[in-house]
């Protein structure tokens, strides 16, 4: 590929690019061998032009929550520079350091620090060169926009440079220190947040036009020449063994590449793209059942996991003496709550294309990891790490599917076999049955009131079907490989983990146990993470419970949770409680909330007949961002349909880089958790998914969209002005209170709980 | 195989497939458009739409030889002149993509509805909208995003 169809393919903002610009030119036109880059060299993380314009190379990758326009903010203010003279470059392995990709919601909470640290550094290192140049001190300097000039006797705008003029084209040649990415810094000092021009603006996302306009090429949209198209042909049932294919049931279709198999892997490669389809569908393969059940039904689930014995349990975490605070409460209650595994359901299904010219290994694709899947890759293929190259593009929402990302393993190794390069697509059928799952949970929760309805006990027991929980496209564990044999051993344990809360409850106790299904391998059921990884589920138990508690306390809920949170006054060193306290009173107010206990038990004038309305509240946190959201609902009692009409979400993510593109990305992030409150269920029989396409496997659409969605940003620290306020990451705390908070809502509206997920599927409220 | 006659963004484009093939193959790997992308092959989605003779179709379920000489318009054949249409300039005022995937479908569709409804209410906006999945769940921005655009091309 040249390097001006690398620059058109990769989307990089570029513009402005010198043809001399000698990095750049070793960075992305290399034929390979692609070393890694060395994150202690300033080069590696910056370039600036002779035009006075910088681009940034950032070891993440952006899922379409700005990440990247984030980045630019930042650094630009760090370096001082205009923030629209500057692009960044995201994710590809052979540009950019290994920041590791994304995961977590940790590319600003995180990374965003190393990327200040570097832009800081570099604006260091140009004002020391200016220095010089201008025979003055740098203290007789200042720099904006990336224009220096000397302050000093009245000589401003006399003495003045770019940096573009300082070091344009050229490399800064300056050695950083730290001992991992994370730590990368340079001598420079970090600005103060007050002093920071770009960050709390909401300059609009630079991936946005494209991705309007049709301009922007996509991981799926690439092609080399030669390319040929491949799909594969999966077990018709779970642990299904090949036994044999018949080639010649597909010989009258054109253009035929080759049939691959390996183990249980098939795949067939045709010339186009139409006919690999049709012969994906028409290949006749025999396939040997296997001798037991693979799993439970997805109807079985909850009591198969209640009975099945544990591979791996938690160590119990207690203060105080729960079941003694029980036996002498006044009022004890227990319950049972159900999440199902729900799958990510990608709206584009898996794909890459692979290029193996040049005796390298070439992978485009939208793999959110993509230095873990170069890793993975190398391995899979027996190639060294430095002949592989991912490089990373626009996709589909990720939200964790492409963190083992089964297609770019696919397409490296057809284009390995047949030596020319290969797209792989996975069907929607394929997707929606065999792409990772968040584990199902099965939870228990107790606990006890005293006289004065306070809460002196609470006991959380949950067991997860997690076991051999997938890795980070470690080669071993995609799909790909498990089908071809391997078995990675021991596999993961997996987790059942613990609610976020910052309640003081004197009596508390936490037990976990993870369950494995009956067959670990080559099964539609791996778990994975999808987006925060089980916190929806664990919150759902939690703050559903929590409201049941206040119901037999006859409290407020809203007043409920604040007393729990203000008994103590200690606080951790991010101040959780604190801004724990700030999110549900913000929330609280923009609703409007009127204090009294649920459920309603009375009628608003003015509503139809069968509509019943009321209101929720559940909160969380995740890493160190706090969230408060209140959901108003409307249930149809005829039907049983539940509208959320109305949303309010209080997020505390720190210092705020981008305000509006978080609003974006709360207001989709609450309705992803609506979506998988209400309708999403991976449902299955004894041998294979039955959640095939978007009828099996409902999701949220344009009809369950709230009338009003509020979106409050706190800033609850109880220094609000500290000069080092932290940024946090923002991807998907809002979606772990969405759960408890509908059900909430309901149970406001109607009297009835609701205690399995999803929601809108269930009879109950139909009356 | 045969050769097939397409008019797509003001262009004729004769390619030679079977006549079976989904256009949407045909518009991408022959024609090398990338608007309209492969999200479900079944028709359920909208990712891959495509408006002909104005109205927004699914091009994975119609077979190339169906569309005869019809006008087919693609996300890129949208702006005039170098000039975005009112809808996408919409788009990108309210910010409304997140990973963008889906949005070729959400734009074509709201153009489909627009030009039907020019005024829409939150109520016809869901329904005419509502085939059209988002797994980001940017509907409620996609919905301000249709009202701004109706404002501006009234």
């Amino acid at each position: 590929m040249n390097r001006r169809d690398f620059v058109k393919t990769t989307g990089a903002l570029v513009v402005g690019l010198a043809a001399n610009d000698s990095l750049f030119a070793r960075l992305a036109q290399s034929p390979g061998p692609y070393p890694d880059l060395d994150f202690l060299q300033l080069d590696s993380w910056i370039v600036i032009r002779a035009d006075n314009t910088a681009t940034f190379f950032v070891g993440k990758t952006d899922l379409g929550q700005g990440t990247g326009t984030a980045f630019r903010q930042i650094m630009s203010d760090e370096l001082d520079i205009a923030f629209d003279k500057t692009s960044c470059v995201m994710g590809s392995t052979h540009n950019t350091v290994d920041q590791g990709g994304s995961g977590g919601s940790d590319a600003l909470q995180t990374d965003g620090y190393p990327m200040r640290r570097v832009a800081a550094e570099a604006r260091r290192v140009l004002l020391e060169m200016a220095a010089k140049q201008l025979g003055v001190p740098v203290s007789h300097l200042a720099v904006s926009d990336g224009v220096v000039s000397v302050t000093e006797d009245n000589t401003t705008g006399v003495g003045s440079l770019t940096y573009g003029d300082l070091i344009g084209g050229r490399q800064f040649n300056v050695t950083l220190s730290g001992k991992n990415t994370d730590t990368t810094t340079g001598i420079a000092k970090l600005k103060p947040v007050q002093e920071m021009k770009n960050v709390g603006k909401s300059p609009q996302r630079h991936d946005i036009p494209g991705k309007v306009d049709g301009t922007v090429k996509w991981a799926v949209d690439m092609t080399a020449p030669g390319m040929v198209h491949a799909r594969n042909v999966k077990p018709p049932v779970a642990g299904a063994t090949l036994v044999s294919i018949n080639e010649a049931s597909i010989r009258n279709i054109p253009g035929l590449v080759k049939v691959v198999s390996k183990g249980n892997y098939v795949a067939v490669v045709f010339e186009r793209e139409e006919n690999a389809i049709r012969a994906a569908r028409q290949l006749k393969v025999e396939w040997k059942k296997p001798a037991t059940a693979p799993f439970p039904s997805s109807e079985n689930l909850f009591t198969y996991m209640r009975t099945a014995t544990p591979s791996s349990t938690g160590k119990p975490v207690e203060t105080g003496n729960v079941d003694a605070a029980l036996a002498n409460a006044s009022t004890v209650i227990e319950a049972e709550y159900d999440v199902p595994f729900q799958g990510h359901t990608s709206i584009g299904p898996a794909h890459a294309m692979a290029d193996p010219s040049n005796g390298q290994m070439t992978i485009y694709t939208n793999d959110m990891k993509s230095y873990g899947m170069r890793n993975g890759v190398a391995q899979f293929l027996g190639m060294p790490r430095d002949q592989v190259r991912v490089i990373w593009m626009d996709g589909p929402q990720g939200y964790g599917r492409t963190a083992a990302d089964d297609a770019g393993f696919e397409a490296a190794y057809l284009a390995k076999e047949i030596g020319r390069p290969v797209k792989v697509q996975w069907s929607r059928a394929e997707e929606t049955a065999w792409d990772t799952k968040g584990p199902a949970y099965a939870v228990k929760m107790r606990g006890g009131l005293d006289a004065q309805g306070n809460v002196v006990a609470l006991h959380y027991d949950a067991c997860a079907a997690d076991h051999n929980h997938l890795g980070y496209n470690e080669h071993e564990t995609v799909l790909i490989s498990q089908l071809m044999g391997t078995r990675k051993s021991p596999v993961s344990q997996g987790r059942a983990s613990l609610p976020s809360d910052m309640y003081a409850i004197a009596n508390r106790k936490s037990t976990t146990r993870v369950v494995p299904l009956p067959m670990p391998f080559e099964t539609p059921l791996r778990t994975g993470n999808l987006r925060d990884p089980d916190g929806p589920q664990v919150q759902f138990a939690l703050e559903s419970f929590i409201d049941e508690l206040a119901h037999k306390a006859k409290a407020d809920p809203v007043e409920f949770r604040l007393r729990m949170l203000q008994a103590s006054t200690q606080d951790d060193s991010g101040f959780k409680r604190a801004r724990s306290i700030a999110c549900i009173k913000a929330a609280a107010e923009k609703f409007g909330w009127d204090p009294r206990p649920s459920p309603r038990g009375d009628k608003p004038s003015g509503l139809s007949g069968d509509i019943l309305t009321g209101r929720g509240i559940a909160y969380a946190y995740r890493s160190q961002t706090v969230v408060a959201t209140i959901v108003e609902v409307e249930v149809n009692k005829q039907t049983g349909r539940i509208w959320a009409k109305r949303i309010v979400v209080a997020h505390d993510c720190g210092l705020v880089i981008n305000p509006e593109a978080l609003v974006r990305v709360v207001e989709a992030g609450a309705l992803y958790g609506l979506s998988r409150a209400l309708h999403e269920e991976v449902k299955f029989d004894a041998e294979k998914v039955t959640s095939v396409d978007w009828v099996t496997h409902p999701t949220l659409r344009h009809e369950d969209t709230p009338e009003r969605i509020d979106v409050v940003i706190v800033n609850g620290d109880p220094n609000p002005n500290r000069p080092d306020l932290q940024h946090y990451g923002a991807g998907e705390t809002m979606v772990k209170p969405m759960l408890a908070a509908v059900a909430n809502a309901v149970f406001d509206a109607t009297g009835v709980r609701m205690r399995r997920v999803p929601f809108a599927t269930r009879g109950s409220l139909r009356r | 195989m045969a050769n097939i006659t397409l008019r797509v963004n003001g262009k004729a484009h004769t390619v030679d497939v079977e006549p079976s093939t989904p256009l949407l193959y045909v518009l991408r790997n022959d024609l090398d458009l990338s608007g309209p992308r492969f999200g479900c092959g079944l028709g359920q989605c909208g990712a891959c739409t495509v408006l002909l003779k104005g109205e927004a179709v699914r091009s994975c379920i119609r077979p190339v030889s169906a569309v005869g000489n019809d006008e087919i318009t693609t996300l890129e054949g949208l702006a005039q002149n170098g000039k975005l249409h009112p809808i996408q300039q919409a788009w990108i005022d309210e910010q409304v993509p997140q990973c963008g995937f889906c949005q070729n479908g959400q734009i074509l569709t709201a153009k489909a509805l627009l030009d039907k409804t020019p005024n829409p209410t939150d109520a016809q906006i869901r329904q005419g909208m509502n085939g059209t999945l988002c797994r980001c769940m940017t509907y409620y921005r996609i919905n301000a995003a249709i009202k701004r655009a109706a404002k501006v091309m009234a």
